[in-house]
């Protein structure tokens, strides 16, 4: 396998690995937000509030892979 | 390295390209140079950004003293509200102490958001002579596409925490927090504590390089892939993480501060 090859792989697997915890993580932050506004409705402003704190949490690990392949890809 | 230089190169590599695919720097690239200090292209677009801000802060205060004020007052001091009515959940009654600097935090990097999403940032080229050979850079760059910024806001946001950790706590509590010497296991969490100090400072310095910076990369292949129309959905896309980036970043700050003022039991 070439080197290029390789490199574009390599920018391929980190990103899709990286991006596979973080989804599942934003995915269980947003069906628990949505159960606890079911529940509580005049709550909202607070749930929003947390719920978008925890999803930059989430986020920010899939950032993470992302500014990785990027790094592999551009320099 | 002109443009046929680069299709003829890749091609003798085994790889065949149609057409050059976007040029795209990972870091800001230097326009020109004053007295050895490399003025880049993110930091001709952060001069920009910082009159702008300037601007608008004075224009509020000269409106707020005026009897008869302009619809852009309201519209500032309703934007100002909001998110004083958001920090407020977070902070309680400490909100008044704090709110100059995340709200700072949270325009500025507002306006950076944005306007590196105005037409001509990133398109308009300059020539320069960089190393002996002639390349084409964007004269301008969206700020928080350069992690110089974004590593800047970070060290600011918290330093600023340990600060005010210090002038509300007391630099005896505040030490005591870090350096625990009653049992072994609060010995180790404040070892931990010091190491998430740091870690910090390059979360929030990734979380908003990353989202911009993807931003920008996604909207330049998405023009390359699909000329025309394609790219209005993303633009719409990243005028709300622009929004949402900003709010994030000065709403952690704030938490950090509620967390680092916060008396130990």
């Amino acid at each position: 396998m070439s080197t290029e090859a390789m490199k574009l792989l390599s920018v391929a697997i980190a990103i899709a690995v990286g991006a596979i915890a973080p989804a599942l993580g934003i995915g269980m932050i947003g069906s628990k937000a949505v159960e606890a506004l079911g529940r509580n409705p005049e709550a909202e402003s607070a749930i929003r509030t947390t719920m978008i704190l925890a999803l930059a949490f989430a986020e920010a690990i899939a950032i993470y892979a992302l500014v990785v392949a990027l790094i592999l890809k551009f320099a | 390295m002109s443009e046929e230089k680069v299709i003829e190169e890749t091609a003798k590599g085994g790889i065949k390209i149609l057409t050059e695919m976007p040029k795209i720097s990972i870091k800001a690239e230097a326009v020109t140079h004053l007295f050895g200090l490399a003025i880049t292209n993110s930091m001709i677009a952060s001069a920009f950004v910082f009159l702008l801000t300037i601007f608008v802060a004075l224009y509020f205060k000269h409106q707020s003293g005026l009897k008869k004020k302009g619809n852009f007052y309201y519209l500032i001091k309703f934007f100002i509200k909001s998110i004083y009515d958001l920090f407020k959940s977070v902070l309680g009654d400490k909100t008044p102490v704090f709110f100059p600097l995340l709200f700072a935090f949270f325009f500025y990097i507002l306006l950076q958001n944005w306007f590196g999403l105005l037409p001509g940032v990133g398109s308009f080229l300059i020539k320069v002579v960089e190393e002996h050979e002639e390349v084409f850079i964007p004269i301008l760059r969206g700020n928080n596409a350069d992690l110089n910024t974004t590593l800047a806001l970070a060290i600011i946001s918290v330093f600023s925490i340990q600060f005010f950790s210090i002038k509300f706590l007391g630099i005896k509590k505040y030490l005591h927090k870090f350096f625990n010497f009653s049992d072994p296991i609060a010995f180790f969490v404040g070892i931990l504590d010091i190491l998430s100090e740091f870690s910090k400072i390059l979360s929030f310095a990734f979380r908003l390089f990353g989202n911009i910076f993807a931003g920008e990369v996604l909207l330049t292949i998405v023009a390359f892939l699909v000329p025309v129309l394609a790219s209005f959905p993303f633009i719409g896309l990243e005028i709300f993480v622009g929004f949402v980036q900003a709010l994030v970043f000065s709403m952690l700050t704030a938490v950090f501060i509620s967390g680092a003022i916060a008396e130990h039991h």
